[in-house]
């Protein structure tokens, strides 16, 4: 099927317009969900994902309390109407599981776990529309949810696809891309540059990876600034709303927010 | 650094921006798709010189279009609509047609939607160097991107943005250029192209320019050539014959689009390629997954205009009007010799051609049998058309003038080299001297109304029966690519040219990287005499453990072919090397095929080398694959080989290693037959040029097979059953492999009734180690051929095997039936076939050497490489064939005249009769390789039950004379030139058991 359609034409557009390097359309929303701590849906072209953030709380079992660290949970869940076929998945869906594992992975060594002792942090990551770059929104959305819940991070965690078409790479790809595409996901910290997330399901040449790579790295920091200042535009309407000083110790973007 | 950017979008934009729509899975689940698409502002117009624009890639187009037009005095420029492409290429592929073009990126994606092969050639006019062609990606450009409406059907959406496009362009023009003291200078225009009046209509109205391609043809500076490449199209009432007023539609309408689709999900209508009958021109037929046999197709209005190779719809009748396949030949330049070109339209029972093809179906129908009834129906649609060129001769009883000076327009009949197609008409202005050439025909359209197809004169390509313009008909004929290789291609080879030698040895050598060093094995090439492509060559040794080492060395071809170079992808879209009896289309320069990728004797080269350890029993124990430089030692003939190694007093390496070979080769053979491997035979005609003075330049040689043919054969088998085993396992999903299906056995039927009936003979078709034991068992003691007959006749009832990809197929169905091998992959030919090339790669990674290219990581990219190479294939074995066909006429022809001129005689040869007709008999020249009717307009009695045909006694005046199935007789050949076509016929009459030229 996808045959009849070009991935990337003779006048170097992609299927849906967009360029080799362009990425799709963002938008953000970090308006309060019902009863979490921090929430954000966030954007991506059609691909869309909810975040909900609890926590810090008490940890409510015991056996897994951990008495020098916080723990976290992540639960993942996808929307039955976001894909054309609506295929139910289960929440024991081999696939869910290792989605969530990978998003518990990649925040592991962000989230500063050691400040909140005995608690639990659980994320509950909600899909609700797929076209492509599901698991790079799933972390972004995760990254904005948990500094909207105040959660203490090291950096923000910004992941972004690329895939090579016949050598010419591209980046934030579609579903239909991402059908006909090797690609990778790739999450960086783009504050110290540390990658904490490299996503491979497809067979990708060694050379083509490293292009791959570091184009997936800069985009990361491209992406940084628009979440930085989508934070930000939330600080400040929380801090307005509440009086100036209250909790904003508690907000972490504070060590992030001097870099650029 | 590239620059990495966020492509906004307009919240209020969402309703252009976003696509909405239902589709259905492979599996028939229906899906909702969205899809976006993203507006820009920075999608360049192409004109050079816009100082909106700045645009600095590729060849713009002349700031004021071209001046040369009688209705556009100040520059103008074309923009084609989707039709325009898909009727008229040929026009716009002249070098006399000049003008810029503009092509809307709506425009495009239909062509492509419609007919890939038109969309390929118009991505090569776009990169003509002296065409000035501009693609403007109208969809994505914010004013220019249309959404399609309610109720608006895809045409006309298209349509609208086609009108959109063109009113933009001139807008763009008047805002982008400066006005001189306030006066606007005239600038130039923008015209629409288009053949749809109400489309010229509704572009009147927007105020768009807008006009006919005739009109706009006629204003140009050479119209009156250009005008002959016209295609006939419906709206240009191009064709008012004599009958037009009066004329009655001889075809039924095709049903819509909706309503074939609606039938085919049901059940009711069925989609297949439409095959015509090349020995009755009045049937064709259809292979369908839902019929085991094939649906037939009865006369002409059921095949309703179908042209061979078509996809159809097909409606099947009830099963009572089932008919059985003809028995008769049905030659239509005999039936239909007298049909007027003018007036042949005409229904009724004036016209006595019509009256004359009635009686044929109708007497041969009467005769058809009511035990082989099948399926059968009619065409009620088309989804695709698979018209292209075809070669042809025009019909000189079809010209009203052959004034050789009379340049008046002319309708003529254009008769298509292939028996296959149906008769052209076409109207030329140059029709007189036409004649006697052949040359290239395009179906433009076939009308309801419309007893022929019409089309139009392409180009001539000489005189008939010339080589030249045989030989050329061939390529075009089968769609073989011979243009010579371009520069960017040959600048792919070593700079080195035919100086290029394997470097010497050395860490920091880009050629030794990774070889391994075989200079000092014996390997030697066993080939054909005069060989100079050798792509392989041979080894083995006996090891300390008493096993064996045995290796197969192939040229290293994917050393010198990069994926994704002017080189690679020419190769990839000619898929193979062909081979004419004068003449080889290389798939790759010579400079690698006969030089530095030929392993020759005595020199370094690389090379691709799979090295078996063997037991003495001949089982694997161990397989490696590595890139290699070898030294080979002598080249040999099949026959040198055979010599050495059955020479008894000779003890040298390189001839042991022969035996070791032979042996073990001896014993793959026997483990491939015992597992079922078919052995076939196809006739063989080899045809001597260098002797074509002499009296007898053909000759069949009977393809004489010496052990060591045989030893070749056997290691190449098992190279390419190792190699194909390593990337299936290392490539689940992408490995290039080659399988052969098990032909049904509904193939088998026809064969399998006849030797019963005529031999007593029981074919075992359950499985291919059945067919090849009872194959053994057709024996006739008192006929030797007849076995070899045999084969052949079961050849044809095999599928052809094909090249796959491994993960689109179930893993059942991988295996080689002739073969009896599980799974099998072509690896040893990378010079001449392009599959093997793409194997080459893919062991290459598989063994860590080179890294794979992405490109072989696709599936859908094997696919289709994968697909033209099948398509590539087929073509090139049809072409070989009939190049072979053409020159046995040739030399056929010269025999018949050297006999008749020294004594009188006839040409005559015993052959086979393979099939009865009700009015004739097949035969085969087993001493040709020839196939040949013999055809009787007298009384004759036939038996289809028992295939029999009798020839009563009042006709001999003597006996009855029964010929049967099997029979072996003798034929006078003879070459006649036929009449309208000037194309040499075999002509075969039966001199024993009776003499035919009265019946
Ligand atoms: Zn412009």
């Amino acid at each position: 099927m996808s045959s009849r359609i070009e991935i990337l034409n003779d006048g170097g557009y992609r299927s849906d317009g967009r360029r080799q390097y362009e990425l799709r359309d963002m938008t953000f929303d970090m308006s309060e969900q019902a009863g979490a701590d921090g929430s954000a849906i966030i954007a991506h072209g059609l691909t869309q994902v909810l975040v909900s953030v609890f926590g810090p709380r008490e940890a409510k079992m015991r056996s897994q309390t951990l008495h020098d660290r916080a723990i976290i949970n992540v639960e993942v869940s996808i929307a039955p109407f976001s894909t054309g076929d609506r295929r139910k998945r289960a929440r024991g869906d081999k696939r869910i599981l290792e989605f969530a594992s990978m998003i518990k992975a990649t925040f592991e060594p962000v989230v500063q776990t050691s400040l909140h002792p005995r608690s639990q942090i659980d994320i509950f990551v909600h899909v609700l529309q797929q076209d492509g770059g599901v698991l790079q929104a799933c972390i972004n959305a995760t990254t904005l949810a948990l500094a909207n819940a105040g959660v203490p991070l090291l950096d923000f965690v910004c992941a972004v696809t690329g895939g090579v078409h016949a050598a010419a790479p591209m980046l934030d790809l579609t579903t239909l891309e991402e059908n006909d595409l090797p690609h990778v996901t790739v999450a960086v910290m783009p504050r110290t540059g540390r990658v904490t997330l490299v996503s491979m399901e497809t067979r990708l040449h060694v050379d083509r990876f490293e292009e791959i790579f570091r184009l997936a790295g800069q985009a990361g920091s491209v992406l940084h600034k628009e979440m930085r200042a989508a934070v930000r535009e939330r600080t400040k309407g929380v801090v307005d709303a509440m009086g100036s000083g209250l909790r904003t110790s508690d907000f972490a973007e504070d060590a992030m927010m001097d870099d650029t | 650094m590239v620059e990495i950017t966020i492509r906004k979008r307009q919240r209020e934009d969402a309703v252009i921006t976003q696509r909405k729509f239902f589709k259905k899975t492979a599996r028939g689940k229906v899906i909702k798709v969205i899809r976006e698409r993203y507006l820009r502002d920075d999608v360049v117009c192409g004109i050079d010189g816009c100082r909106e624009c700045y645009s600095t890639v590729g060849p713009l187009l002349p700031f004021n279009g071209a001046l040369d037009h009688k209705l556009f005095p100040h520059g103008h420029f074309v923009l084609p609509d989707t039709n325009v492409f898909l009727a008229q290429m040929d026009l716009l592929e002249s070098t006399l047609f000049t003008s810029p073009i503009i092509l809307l990126q709506t425009v495009l994606e239909e062509v492509r939607h419609r007919s890939l092969p038109l969309y390929n050639r118009l991505k090569t006019l776009v990169k003509v160097d002296d065409k000035r062609t501009w693609i403007f990606y109208n969809e994505y450009r914010s004013e220019t991107a249309v959404v399609r409406e309610e109720d608006e059907s895809p045409n006309d959406r298209n349509d609208r943005g086609i009108r959109k496009g063109t009113s933009w362009y001139n807008s763009h023009i008047s805002v982008t250029r400066p006005t001189t003291r306030g006066q606007i200078t005239p600038l130039p225009s923008v015209v629409l192209l288009t053949d749809d009046v109400a489309n010229r209509l509704k572009a009147e109205k927007e105020g768009i320019p807008c006009l006919s391609v005739r009109k706009y043809v006629e204003g140009m500076p050479k119209a009156s050539q250009l005008l002959d490449l016209l295609a006939a199209t419906d709206s240009e009432a191009l064709e008012p014959t004599v009958a037009a007023g009066g004329r009655g539609a001889i075809y039924e309408d095709y049903l819509p689009t909706g309503e074939l689709a609606a039938g085919i999900k049901a059940g009711k209508l069925h989609q297949g390629h439409f095959n015509a009958n090349q020995f009755n021109y009045l049937e064709g037929s259809v292979s369908v997954p839902a019929f085991e046999k094939r649906i037939l197709l009865v006369g002409r209005e059921n095949m309703n205009r179908s042209v061979d190779g078509d996809i159809v719809v097909v409606e099947v009748f009830d099963e009572k009007e089932w008919k059985a396949p003809a028995d008769e030949v049905i030659d239509q330049e005999v039936t239909l010799k007298n049909d007027d070109v003018e007036d042949s339209d005409e229904e009724g029972d004036n016209n006595e051609a019509i009256v004359e093809e009635r009686k044929a179906l109708k007497t041969e129908e009467a005769a058809r049998r009511a035990a082989e009834k099948q399926p059968t129906g009619r065409v009620v649609g088309i989804i695709k058309r698979n018209w292209r060129a075809y070669v042809c001769h025009i019909d000189s009883t079809s010209l009203t003038s052959s004034n050789a000076t009379s340049l008046s327009q002319q309708t003529v009949f254009a008769t298509p080299v292939s028996r296959l197609l149906p008769r052209i008409r076409m109207r030329t202005r140059q029709a007189p001297t036409l004649i006697g050439q052949k040359i290239l025909v395009t179906i433009d359209k076939w009308d309801i109304t419309s007893r022929y197809p019409e089309g139009h004169f392409v180009r001539a390509l000489g005189k008939v029966e010339s080589k030249e313009a045989e030989q050329e008909s061939l390529l075009l004929e089968f769609d073989v690519p011979y243009r010579p290789f371009g520069k960017a291609i040959l600048d792919c080879l070593p700079s080195e040219g035919e100086q290029w030698v394997v470097p010497p040895k050395s860490e920091t050598s880009l050629e030794w990287r990774d070889r391994e060093d075989l200079r000092d094995l014996n390997i030697c090439s066993i080939d054909p005499p005069n060989c100079q492509d050798i792509d392989d060559a041979l080894h083995a040794r006996r090891l300390p453990n008493g096993n064996i080492e045995a290796g197969v060395h192939i040229a290293d071809v994917s050393h010198f072919v990069l994926p994704d170079n002017p080189m690679d992808d020419e190769a990839a879209s000619r898929g193979t090397t062909v081979y004419l009896v004068d003449k080889r289309i290389d798939m790759l320069p010579s400079l690698l095929g006969t030089n530095l990728c030929s392993l020759r004797p005595f020199v370094e080269r690389l090379a691709f080398s799979v090295i078996w350890e063997l037991s003495p029993g001949a089982e694997i124990v161990n397989v490696r694959f590595t890139k290699s430089v070898i030294a080979s030692k002598f080249a040999f003939t099949y026959a040198e080989a055979q010599k050495r190694k059955d020479d008894l007093k000779l003890h040298d390496d390189l001839t042991e290693s022969i035996r070791m070979l032979n042996t073990v080769a001896q014993k793959l053979k026997a483990g491939r037959m015992t597992a079922g491997a078919l052995n076939l035979a196809s006739p063989e005609v080899k045809i001597h040029l260098d002797s074509s003075e002499s009296s007898d330049p053909i000759d069949v040689e009977q393809k004489e097979m010496l052990e060591t043919n045989s030893l070749v054969e056997e290691f190449m088998l098992l190279a390419n059953i190792s190699v194909a085993r390593k990337i299936q396992e290392t490539f689940p999903q992408t490995a290039v492999l080659r399988r052969h299906l098990p032909p049904p056995s509904a193939n088998f039927e026809k064969l399998q009734d006849i030797l019963k009936k005529r031999k007593g003979l029981n074919l075992d078709v359950s499985s291919s180690g059945a067919l090849a034991a009872s194959l053994d068992k057709c024996l006739d003691p008192t006929e030797p051929a007849f076995n070899t007959l045999v084969r052949i006749m079961a050849t044809r009832c095999m599928l052809s095997a094909e090249y796959f990809c491994s993960g689109s197929v179930s893993k059942e169905t991988f295996g080689h039936y002739g073969l009896a091998s599980p799974i099998y992959t072509h690896f040893t030919s990378p010079i001449r076939r392009y599959a093997d090339v793409l194997a080459h790669r893919q062991l290459s990674a598989a063994i860590s050497h080179t890294p794979l290219h992405a490109s072989l990581h696709s599936k859908t990219h094997v696919e289709r490489v994968l697909g033209v190479v099948n398509r590539r294939h087929r073509m090139a074995q049809m072409a070989g064939r009939a190049s072979v066909e053409f020159y046995v006429g040739l030399a056929l022809k010269a025999r018949v005249e050297k006999s008749l001129k020294v004594h009188s005689g006839k040409v005559t040869e015993e052959a086979f009769v393979i099939r009865t007709f009700r009015n004739g008999l097949g035969v085969f020249v087993s001493k040709l390789g020839l196939e040949g009717l013999v055809t009787f307009k007298r009384e004759t009695q036939f038996d289809a039950e028992n295939y029999t045909f009798t020839i009563p006694v009042a006709e001999t005046g003597d006996k009855d004379v029964t010929i049967a199935v099997f029979d072996k007789v003798v034929v006078s050949i003879d070459v006649e030139k036929d009449r309208n076509t000037q194309r040499g016929k075999v002509k075969m009459t039966l001199v024993s058991p009776i003499d035919s030229t009265a019946l």
